[in-house]
């Protein structure tokens, strides 16, 4: 005699007991923590933080450690605690401009003020697997500050003074618009592209950019410059009417130069491309720039052929939570849905089999459509 | 960091509230039309459900009774997480009894006990867009939508029946409203189309990850789309519920063999549970 | 001196929200709104609920004449919910009136636009009286016709209400309210003269 099926909640339960001992693994090996994470997987907390929209290390490393290693599950913990924070304000805008530089370079110049500094970066590593344990730094030689000299102006500002490149164009009337109080529409603004473009998921951009790259809406990029380091955070209270310095956080910049375009009343000139990103995060920030300018095709009078030239496909598809959330969701029950298509199939093909003779064997309908309502 | 944390009265911040129920207001006032919300990120994913707890979140008082019910069950593991979140975060009471219930929230049915004036139900949405599947751009479909311009749709009907000589359509089924907005009723099967018509309940629809609310207020006309000669049909089980006799209910495939032996039981399992209970005083079988 | 909002606002906002929904839901219904704070005159209990339940930093408000003449009900919207007072009521995502009688031509508030209709005023009107008579209401939320009157309203004020039913979907939503009651007008409404 069938039973209608109970006990959800138990299996909830028992589910959690599981997911919990899973994540420690085998008990015999020491718990990883919270701060070695921070520490030695940081560019790993540089994408949760990006992409978690919340700049804080401590809880990215906390919540990757809890979705054990899966990082867009960090990031969904991030985000979902960011949206309980309660929102005080917007910061003055950062001025990269006076970034204390850990790594700098241009792929535009030999040589330009400032220097290149290549700082930490994998680039001229040979990717060898080394199962051997590094070499221990010297514990005082942790992070060296950056020398506190004179700010190292953008090469774009370089370019600006000769009239080479277009100049930025500052926020209209309206301010800036905010993606996490108004649901996106279309055509939606640079500042709103820009906005849903660093929370993007990187892996999806990577593709597009790649595929700029390879012809689907090339844009000749040169990579002007790419900076790291740390910036002053600031907020200007309206009671008070002067900046207050909120604290330091590390940012990766990066400035393309695009396929030069001029107009009856502008002589040509190079068009811009644009990527930020929190931490270090060079693949984030050079694909966000690579797309900003694709999603700028339209605008700068180019015809739209392909993907990555779409802002509603771009920006409709690239928050990684949103679609995670989708893709997965299939794993949620659907059979009364399935039972619906199940009962219009079985009707169909029953009509086409009677159509065509009735002699072959097919599955009795377990519903119809019966007399109109 | 769910230590040391307190939450707000249904989680959901003031702020997030509001501009929720500024929307279903408007949601309210123009029937069946696809309000845009500033969805938050919810605990669960987008795709459990986002949009139609945040709307359940902004409406929920203490007073209220609140039912969940997931594929017209209580029991499904999702309908059971989010009874959960609102039981941990608003202390609400809550119940499997939709006759009880101030609020049901649900995912892809309707309960089959017809509602009363003052009830609410709120209807989980993934994709809120009934034209989405014949138009990707929202930029397009908004202005069909500005237009009254549903033509994409009716062709499709129109080719479904060239093609399969029916309406190829079994949940979703697209619905005009007060004959002027074409809306997705969520992925009900179209057997509850009926039931949204003339609702003496509130209907109130959320889509979280596409950020959208739409609403059906009580006595609302609500027309599944068709042709005279092929006019909306409902669907009809051929044979009744294997547990309480029901003729009239939506009815669950249940495979109960390795040789696909099989039987069908109600979807809404409050509803069957109530018959077999009435059966049983009753002192007989259906 | 600047009055108190809600002892509770979680707690109440939800309680006044709930209302002004099954107000909106079935409309011309008369509905109790009680537990209200006391606003600074000339506004009126149920209309500041409605303001501090649904107003804040995201809804622009236009004043009509009598409340924008008392620099208390500025400071007390502004206090309490952060909205921005707005000197046109094109610009205003709520309406507030005081003097029913000089009410605003109901187009001269933001209308929404045909991609988003949501966009418009809502109107929060203060009347003298409120009463399940009179004009005939026809449409959603209502089983069957429906009546309700309220005065002192301008003498055009239910061919203006035509005119904005004519516009559907665009058009403003209305909540009419007196010292103790709310009632909803929405713009899906079809309401004629008494016969």
């Amino acid at each position: 005699m069938y039973v209608a099926v109970k006990g959800g909640e138990a299996a909830i339960t028992a589910a959690h007991e599981l997911l919990a001992r899973e994540r420690r693994g085998d008990p015999s090996l020491p718990e990883i923590s919270a701060d070695q994470i921070r520490e030695q997987l940081a560019l790993a907390v540089n994408r949760v933080m990006c992409e978690g929209s919340l700049y804080d290390g401590d809880l990215a490393a906390q919540a990757i450690k809890q979705a054990r290693g899966d990082l867009i599950e960090a990031i969904f913990l991030l985000r979902a605690y960011r949206a309980t924070l309660p929102r005080l304000g917007y910061a003055a805008p950062v001025d990269t401009g006076a970034m204390r530089l850990r790594r700098r370079i241009s792929a535009t110049y030999k040589d330009l003020p400032g220097g290149q500094l290549l700082g930490p970066t994998f680039d001229y590593t040979h990717r060898l697997l080394d199962p051997s344990p590094p070499a221990a730094a010297p514990a005082a030689q942790r992070r060296p500050a950056a020398p506190a000299g004179e700010p190292v102006p953008q090469v774009t500002q370089l370019l600006d003074r000769e009239g080479l490149i277009e100049a930025n164009a500052g926020a209209d009337g309206d301010g800036v618009g905010d993606l996490t109080r108004t649901p996106l529409a279309f055509p939606a603004g640079r500042d709103l592209r820009l906005q849903a473009l660093a929370r993007a998921d990187e892996g999806f951009l990577l593709g597009l950019a790649y595929s700029t790259q390879r012809g689907y809406g090339r844009t000749h990029p040169f990579a002007a410059e790419i900076r790291m380091g740390e910036v002053e955070v600031e907020f200007v209270p309206e009671e008070l009417g002067f900046a207050v310095p909120l604290g330091q956080i590390t940012l990766t910049e990066c400035e393309m130069v695009n396929q030069f375009q001029g107009s009856a009343t502008q002589p040509p000139q190079f068009t811009r491309g644009y990527g930020l990103a929190f931490g270090h995060a060079e693949r984030k920030a050079m694909a966000m720039a690579l797309l900003d300018r694709a999603l700028r095709s339209e605008e700068l009078g180019q015809e739209r052929t392909a993907p990555a030239q779409d802002p509603e496909f771009v920006l409709a598809h690239c928050d990684n939570v949103q679609a995670t959330g989708f893709v997965e969701h299939l794993k949620l029950p659907h059979y009364v849905d399935f039972q619906a298509e199940l009962a219009l199939l079985r009707q169909l093909r029953a009509e086409w089999l009677a159509a065509r003779g009735g002699d072959r064997q097919a599955a009795p309908a377990s519903a119809s459509d019966g007399a109109a309502q | 960091m769910t230590g040391g944390i307190s939450y707000n009265f249904a989680y959901l911040d003031e702020q997030s509230k509001r501009s929720i129920r500024r929307a279903i207001l408007k949601a309210v006032a123009i029937p069946g039309y696809q309000v845009p919300f500033p969805s938050r990120e919810m605990p669960m994913p987008y795709g459990w459900g986002t949009g139609g707890v945040q709307v359940t979140a902004s409406i929920l008082g203490p007073h209220d009774v609140l039912k969940v019910i997931d594929q017209g069950a209580d029991d499904t593991t999702n309908a059971v997480s989010i009874r959960q979140f609102f039981a941990r975060t608003a202390g609400v009471r809550t119940t499997t009894d939709t006759g009880a219930a101030s609020i049901i929230q649900t995912r892809h049915r309707l309960p089959e006990a017809p509602l009363a004036e003052g009830q609410i139900v709120v209807y989980q949405v993934p994709i809120p867009e009934p034209l989405r599947f014949l138009e990707p751009r929202e930029s397009e479909t908004r202005q069909m939508h500005a237009l009254e311009d549903y033509g994409l749709m009716h062709v499709k009907l129109y080719e479904d029946i060239a093609r399969h000589g029916h309406i190829a359509t079994a949940y979703a089924y697209p619905v005009m409203v007060e004959d002027r907005y074409l809306m997705d009723p969520s992925p009900t099967p179209k057997f509850d189309n009926p039931k949204m018509h003339m609702s003496p309940a509130l209907q109130l629809f959320g889509a979280g990850r596409e950020q959208r609310i739409y609403a059906l207020p009580p006595y609302t006309r609500v027309v599944s789309l068709d042709f005279d000669d092929h006019p909306f049909a409902r669907t009809r089980f051929e044979k009744p519920c294997a547990l309480c006799g029901a003729r009239d209910s939506y009815l669950d495939e249940v495979i109960i063999d390795d040789a696909g032996g099989r039987m069908f039981v109600c979807s809404d399992t409050d509803y069957c549970e109530g018959r077999r209970a009435q059966a049983a005083a009753a002192g007989g079988a259906p | 001196m600047l009055q108190p909002a809600f002892d509770d606002p979680v707690r109440q906002s939800q309680a006044v929200f709930r209302l002004a929904l099954r107000a909106m839901a079935a409309p011309g219904t008369i509905v109790a709104c009680e537990g209200c704070p006391t606003p600074p005159m000339p506004l009126l209990a149920p209309a500041a609920a409605l303001a501090l339940t649904l107003c804040d930093f995201e809804t622009p408000v236009w004043l009509d004449g009598p409340l924008a003449q008392n620099p208390d009900v500025a400071s007390f919207l502004r206090f309490h919910t952060g909205a921005r007072l707005v000197p046109s009521p094109a610009q205003a995502l709520f309406g507030l009136v005081a003097d029913s009688a000089r009410l605003p031509a109901l187009a001269s508030f933001a209308q929404g636009t045909s991609d988003y209709p949501d966009r418009s005023t809502t109107l929060l009107v203060q009347v003298e009286r409120l009463e399940a008579r009179g004009w005939r209401l026809e449409g959603p939320g209502l089983r069957r016709l429906a009546r309700l009157w309220a005065a002192p309203l301008p003498a055009a004020f239910v061919a203006e209400l035509g005119a904005n039913r004519a516009q559907f979907p665009r058009g403003v939503d209305i909540f009419l309210t007196t010292y103790r009651s709310i009632a909803a007008l929405p713009r899906s409404l079809r309401v004629a003269e008494a016969a």
